[in-house]
């Protein structure tokens, strides 16, 4: 029995809806493998609504029914659209041997209903709040000042709660996110190119590869707008143009210019925004800084998050400290690698450490490779440097078309600007005309790792590729001359006019790109590379932003919510910001309205003294441990064990060579890593010697989740599913769901649970550049 | 190359500390100068000694974590970097460096190279800030057009990082450079006009109280500033300081 029909789809029961609502048309389609086996039913939005007053549920009685009634004004299209759906849909497409999907009945997304730009705004309306007066008695812990954990602070310690924040950092204006350079998106279509809500909603989800939950991602755009608004009124100086208005520009894999900038120092402008915020609140008494503190565990006392144990990082000394509610904004685990864009202290520690204590651990393995990033230079190598994504605006990206300048470059017989136009291959305008040089960043990473991979790399190892603004300082040098009144045909003046455009926009890049690689980038094209970047996928969250542990948090790049298998560029601030001014704030008063009554938190009970004991034993064997090697030696193996079997391009065997290599880089480091010092003083090697422990730990878990997920969906790619042309090949019946797993004791023994993924207001397509 | 290294050592705040000799041998032209100190650590973690403590994060120039006086300038001999951006080339074979940590009195020194910076936090809490709600009720971002010249004066002395170069240069320990860049961004902003007044008296004697020296003018703390935060703003931070003490019209 094969069946094709329509059905609406419910959401809660059927009585709870109101005649006037609107749910969305499916087709469903029964399907037997063979005669006695259970039908199978495979569901697929039309994107055709229907009020539940007109539907007619016995349309298929008569065949001069449809299943839209007359009542609906617009009954003949909607009735056509949906015949034309039934004809497109292709069941010889369909894989024979689908299962149902065993989604999980534990992980409670609690997306509000409703039509999805009320969401959020019904939802603030309906959710419970905490007093005034009442916010006066409730503690709430942070964990990380970057832009998620600062904002977060301040918000809350402004609506009234106690908070107590820690970072590891010895300021807290020091954390990561100041590094960010190139902007942060906002749909406020300044620029009036036709920006909406909907439009930066749906380049996230797309950009995502569909691997985000609509809900979150909607209200993410949603909520933009207002960080501008919010930045500004807080002194943060935007770049704007010579009438006084902002300015904006463009960024990887949309069409419109969204993104508000601050030249390339962004992040350090909207971070040093949230650290005034936070200091103003310190001074308030209302946030209690922590500095050099670093979070090793957290205390769960009758299954609620109620503490943190942390390690003071001066005197060594362990703390107990204790709050209602527990917020994650700990940043991503990039670190995994050893070598990557992130901060050397960036670290999964207390994000891994939440997991092991119940937190689920969602999509490890997507990773964002930022495609414009130094090269590598030695092994002594400690970090990789990014260059912003925004010099795509105006850079173009090429290698040589033919093997023997290749060999000429790196034999140091010929230089880039010897290259004819006609000899050079612009890979990305080539490949992806429609996007260009401002493809998505796993799109572009790959091209260039194909083009290495090919044997055309332009450096001495063979993994670089040229960035050039030469065509760039031409354009604007034309344009100045031009305004100017000077000969456009004189090429040193327009070079000169053009390399002025060019230091006003990316001044601090070239200067830094220059100190590092002693090469002058205005005269000669820089070199790039990808590298690690960014973690997508972090501490499964629900729309509240709470984890699997009632009462813990997780915010910023510490969870997994927003940006699916890919992010796009200048999207990390925003949601960092989104997350602890916007969204927290409002969320967490929903859990903390049951604590009113509670009082304060004691640390003195037997969970606090467990977690302590817990954390104590693990330094004392880090400590006494007496071993040969140092912490960076295994840092740098794991690192080159994710890089070569988990990075850029995955396979089946690598993975599994990989998850069986770092068990046995694990246990060979508690044998034989060597600490220096001691336990109760300062110790950086200690502090190392943790981070590296739980990297270990993650890294297994990553392999296993990368090779779980059979197909390439943005920042994971895997070589078995890909076109002939090298593109990624997503399965979306498959792997429509997000991974979150659950910890059991070994990292290898995870237990999976599936978030399913809905698109409910957004086709999901392949995602093309071309 | 090979070089003799010279570097502080202080096992705790309350040690007395002193200078410890640190051959390193082939030591790249291409290493940053931290990588260099890096491979010297590992050095000594095999051979079962404790490494040398230095502050240190994002390695390109941004958090202010770094903070090494080397051969007796904050940041190194190059101009316009921080010590996570200074590369060996800058040296030559041979050569004698002394690493010392940033001194100041307001800068105690916690472990080797590491300083306690936390007096730096505790002036910009004293107001460096607008006292806006982060509720996201506030108006239109483009509500207010601000002059480009204002806003990329006020960007330019955004830019500081909070390293602490400038007081560590300092002849008498001054964060006048630090504290002007702050006062000045919000003072070249509408934003920042509501609490000026209130913002450089507050900031000003905070300073004084945490210790930190007065201003003779002497610029060396332009000059070994990573960011180039510029003179010109202590200037605008002493005319807001005046005005406000006086009740001058600006």
């Amino acid at each position: 029995m094969n069946k094709l029909t329509f059905s609406l789809n419910y959401r809660k029961p059927k009585s709870e809806y109101k005649r006037s609502e609107e749910l969305m048309i499916c087709i469903r389609y029964y399907h037997k493998d063979s005669e006695n086996s259970k039908a199978r039913i495979i569901k697929k939005s039309t994107g055709v609504k229907c009020r539940l007053k007109d539907w007619d549920t016995d349309w298929h009685k008569n065949s001069n029914r449809y299943p839209v009634k007359s009542s609906d004004p617009d009954h003949e299209r909607k009735n056509k659209l949906l015949i034309e759906k039934v004809e497109a849909f292709k069941i010889y497409e369909l894989p024979a041997q689908q299962k149902k999907q065993d989604f999980s009945t534990l992980l409670k997304s609690k997306v509000p209903d409703g039509e999805l730009k009320n969401k959020w705004t019904t939802y603030k309306d309906k959710i419970n709040l905490v007093n005034p007066a009442n916010k006066r008695n409730i503690d709430v812990i942070v964990v990380g000042t970057g832009l998620a954990g600062g904002s977060a602070s301040a918000t809350l310690a402004e609506l009234g709660y106690n908070v107590k924040t820690f970072c590891y950092q010895d300021s807290p204006r020091r954390a990561h996110s100041i590094a960010a350079q190139g902007g942060i998106n906002a749909a406020k279509n300044y620029q009036g190119d036709g920006d909406s809500t909907y439009r930066l909603f749906y380049d996230t989800v797309k950009g995502g590869d569909y691997r985000s939950r609509e809900a979150n991602v909607y209200r993410l755009a949603e909520v933009s707008a207002n960080i501008i608004d919010q930045c500004v009124a807080q002194g943060v100086p935007f770049a704007r143009d010579y009438g006084g208005l902002l300015d904006n520009r463009s960024f990887g894999g949309v069409l419109v210019s969204r993104t508000f900038y601050a030249k390339g120092q962004t992040g350090q402008q909207l971070l040093l925004g949230a650290y005034s915020a936070m200091n103003r609140q310190i001074a308030r008494g209302k946030i209690s800084m922590h500095n050099r503190h670093e979070m090793l565990d957290v205390v769960i006392v009758d299954g609620k998050a109620r503490g943190i144990i942390a390690r003071n990082l001066v005197t060594g000394e362990i703390e107990r400290h204790s709050a209602h509610a527990v917020v994650l904004a700990s940043g991503g685990y990039g670190n995994v690698y050893f070598l990557s864009t992130n901060a050397m202290g960036s670290n999964v520690t207390a994000a891994w450490k939440a997991h092991k204590k119940g937190a689920f651990f969602a999509n490890p393995c997507y990773t964002q490779i930022h495609p414009t990033c130094i090269p590598r230079s030695g092994d002594y190598q400690s970090k990789l440097t990014l260059m912003s994504e925004s010099l795509r605006n105006d850079g173009r990206i090429w290698v040589p078309k033919h093997m023997k300048d290749v060999e000429g470059l790196r034999s140091g017989k010929i230089k880039a600007v010897d290259i004819a136009e006609e000899d050079r291959d612009y890979y990305l305008e080539r490949r992806y005309p429609a996007f260009g040089n401002l493809v998505p960043r796993d799109v572009a990473s790959r091209a260039a790792k194909e083009r290495c991979d090919a044997g055309y790399g332009v450096n001495q190892t063979g993994e670089a590729v040229f960035l050039d603004f030469s065509s760039a300082i031409a354009r604007y040098g034309k344009e100045q001359a031009l305004l100017k009144g000077l000969d456009v045909n004189n090429t040193s003046v327009v070079t000169n006019l053009g390399t002025e455009i060019v230091r006003s926009k990316y001044g601090n890049l070239f200067q830094m790109y220059e100190k590092i690689v002693d090469e002058n980038p205005y005269k000669t094209p820089m070199m790039i590379y990808p590298a690690v970047h960014y973690t997508m996928g972090g501490i499964w969250v629900d729309y509240n932003l709470m984890t699997t542990v009632p009462g813990l948090y997780a915010i910023g790049e510490a969870n997994f919510s927003d940006h699916g298998a890919n992010r796009l560029g200048a999207s990390a601030l925003m949601q960092g910001l989104a997350d602890g001014y916007f969204v927290l704030p409002y969320t967490i008063g929903d859990y903390l309205a049951d604590d009113i009554r509670t009082g304060p938190i004691s640390i003195d009970s037997k969970e606090f003294d467990e977690a302590e004991k817990l954390v104590k034993e693990r330094i004392n064997k880090l400590i006494n441990n007496n071993g040969k090697n140092s912490v960076d030696y295994y840092h740098k193996i794991l690192g080159k064990i994710m890089w070569d079997k988990c990075g850029m391009a995955r396979t089946e065997q690598g993975l599994k060579e990989a998850i069986a290599e770092i068990k046995q880089l694990r246990e060979d480091f508690w044998n034989n890593v060597s600490v220096p010092g001691q336990e109760n003083e300062m110790n950086t090697e200690l502090e190392k010697a943790g981070r590296v422990a739980d990297f270990l730990e993650l890294g297994e878990l990553f392999a296993k989740d990368a090779l779980e997920r059979n197909e390439s969906c943005g920042g994971h790619f895997r070589e078995e599913y890909s076109t002939p042309e090298g593109e990624a090949k997503r399965d979306d019946e498959k792997y429509t769901y997000v991974s979150a797993w659950e910890y059991t004791g070994q990292p290898s023994d995870a237990k999976l649970h599936k978030e399913e993924l809905l698109f409910e207001n957004i086709e999901v397509k392949v995602r093309s550049y071309k | 190359m090979n070089l003799n290294l010279k570097i502080w050592r202080q096992k705790s705040k309350k040690d007395k500390g002193k200078i410890v000799d640190y051959p390193i041998a082939n030591v790249s032209e291409h290493m940053s100068f931290l990588e260099m100190l890096d491979v010297l650590n590992e050095e000594l973690v095999s051979k079962g000694e404790e490494p040398v403590a230095f502050d240190h994060d994002c390695r390109e120039g941004i958090f202010g974590m770094c903070s090494l006086y080397i051969n007796g300038e904050a940041h190194g001999p190059d101009r316009g970097v921080t010590t996570c951006q200074l590369h060996m080339r800058k040296f030559k074979d041979g050569d004698t460096i002394f690493i010392e940590p940033f001194r100041a009195t307001a800068l105690p020194v916690i472990k080797d190279l590491i300083v306690d910076r936390s007096s730096m936090d505790r002036i910009q809490q004293a107001g460096g800030f607008v006292s806006v709600n982060t509720s996201g009720n506030t108006q239109d971002a483009n509500a207010i057009p601000i002059p480009k010249e204002n806003a990329d004066l006020a960007f330019d002395a955004a830019t500081c990082i909070g390293c602490g170069a400038c007081i560590a240069t300092c002849k008498n320990s001054s964060a006048m450079l630090y504290v002007s860049a702050k006062v000045s961004q919000f003072s070249l902003l509408p934003q920042g006009q509501v609490e000026a007044k209130d913002r450089v008296i507050n900031m000003v004697n905070k300073m004084d109280e945490e210790g930190f020296g007065n201003c003779t003018n002497t610029g060396a703390c332009e000059v070994e500033c990573p960011k180039g935060i510029s003179l010109d703003n202590i200037s605008r931070m002493n005319r807001e300081f005046l005005s406000a003490n006086f009740g001058l019209k600006k």
